[in-house]
């Protein structure tokens, strides 16, 4: 009866004084957009380490990863992000297509036996997710139905969702066109490479981290 | 002397064009609508299906078909295009159009593609229209 109380309260006073928790910042959007380059970016920037490799050969990532504890700083007020990059989504993967990479063929099945799964690995996350920021690339065609099935699913969860347009610094990006395609939701123009108009973005990810429950 | 090569259209392997009115998935759970999407698309069918699927349809079918690749011979997936027919902007169309998708259980004004990926090579998407490039 004893140890029976001792938990409950135990339970309570941790629970009172445990804080809040760190908000789940995913990043999503196709492969070879820039989601690893984003969140090596922030989290080379507030914690010193990046989070995972980047490569030209589509499906780099192929395994969710993730940072916990990433302090971000923006005019002088703190969040604290558990930031979760995911493995673009894409619809079909073809072997082949890795060969055009100098691949050799066992490398190139096995990367796309990998990317299979790292897609289905990407889709359950979605559920646990606070917010999230779809990356894509500024300089394709934003229609594809796998940047609309993403954006459908987190509104259909009621996710907030951020659109980070990347890859302004190259002369083909129209952030225009990835505005005129999600008209309802927030777009913001950056360069994960270069570091380009990264306040812009904090300042969104900072105003809809604010709607999240905890 | 150099000739130039003539262009053809290639060989394009069997394929058929299946519409399926919306009044043949109303009905149907997520699994069955999965199922026999899965069921047209694995027969090398594209799949003009009135309506929409769900959002989290439209993912379970991407993860459902991720998990058949390796496992089903010669198949790399799917392409998927959905073009919405929302009728205006103005306020009697969006509400003229709310009640019509209440109404009839679904958004049957859209239109969804769906194709294997060993067909149909790329579909590219404007607001406006879907183009099918097929695999010669």
């Amino acid at each position: 009866m004893v140890k029976i109380f001792k938990n409950f309260f135990k339970r309570i006073f941790s629970n009172m004084f445990k804080g809040k928790k760190d908000i789940k910042l995913g990043f999503y959007g196709p492969p070879n957009a820039g989601k690893t380059s984003l969140a090596n970016r922030i989290c080379k920037d507030f914690t010193g380490e990046e989070i995972g490799k980047i490569s030209k050969i589509p499906h780099e990532t192929r395994n969710v990863q993730f940072k916990e504890k990433v302090e971000i700083e923006y005019k002088g007020k703190k969040m604290t992000f558990k930031i979760v990059d995911t493995p673009g989504i894409a619809t079909k993967i073809d072997y082949e297509d890795f060969l055009k990479y100098k691949l050799k063929k066992k490398e190139a099945k096995k990367r796309a036996k990998e990317a299979t799964q790292g897609i289905v690995e990407s889709i359950k996350w979605l559920d646990d997710m606070d917010v999230v920021v779809v990356i894509l690339d500024a300089t394709e065609n934003p229609y594809n139905q796998v940047n609309i099935t993403i954006i459908g699913n987190l509104v259909a969860r009621k996710i907030p969702v951020l659109i980070a347009a990347n890859k302004i610094d190259l002369k083909k990006a129209d952030v225009k066109k990835i505005e005129a395609a999600f008209p309802e939701y927030d777009v913001v123009g950056i360069s994960a490479k270069k570091g380009k108009n990264l306040e812009e973005f904090y300042e969104s990810i900072f105003r809809l981290s604010k709607k999240v429950k905890r | 002397m150099v000739r130039k090569k003539k262009k053809t259209l290639g060989k394009i392997k069997g394929f058929s064009i299946q519409f399926l009115p919306y009044s043949e998935i109303r009905n149907l759970d997520s699994n069955e609508r999965i199922k026999k999407i899965l069921g047209i698309i694995l027969g090398n069918n594209i799949l003009i299906l009135q309506g929409k699927l769900k959002p989290e349809e439209e993912t379970r079918l991407i993860g459902d078909t991720m998990a058949m690749i390796g496992h089903v011979k010669n198949f790399k997936g799917i392409e998927l295009a959905v073009i919405l027919g929302n009728g205006g902007n103005g306020l009697y169309s969006k509400f003229k159009y709310g009640l019509a998708n209440v109404l009839t259980g679904g958004d049957i004004n859209a239109i969804t593609i769906i194709g294997p990926a060993t067909v149909v090579k790329e579909m590219k998407k404007n607001p406006k229209k879907i183009e099918l490039l097929l695999n010669k």
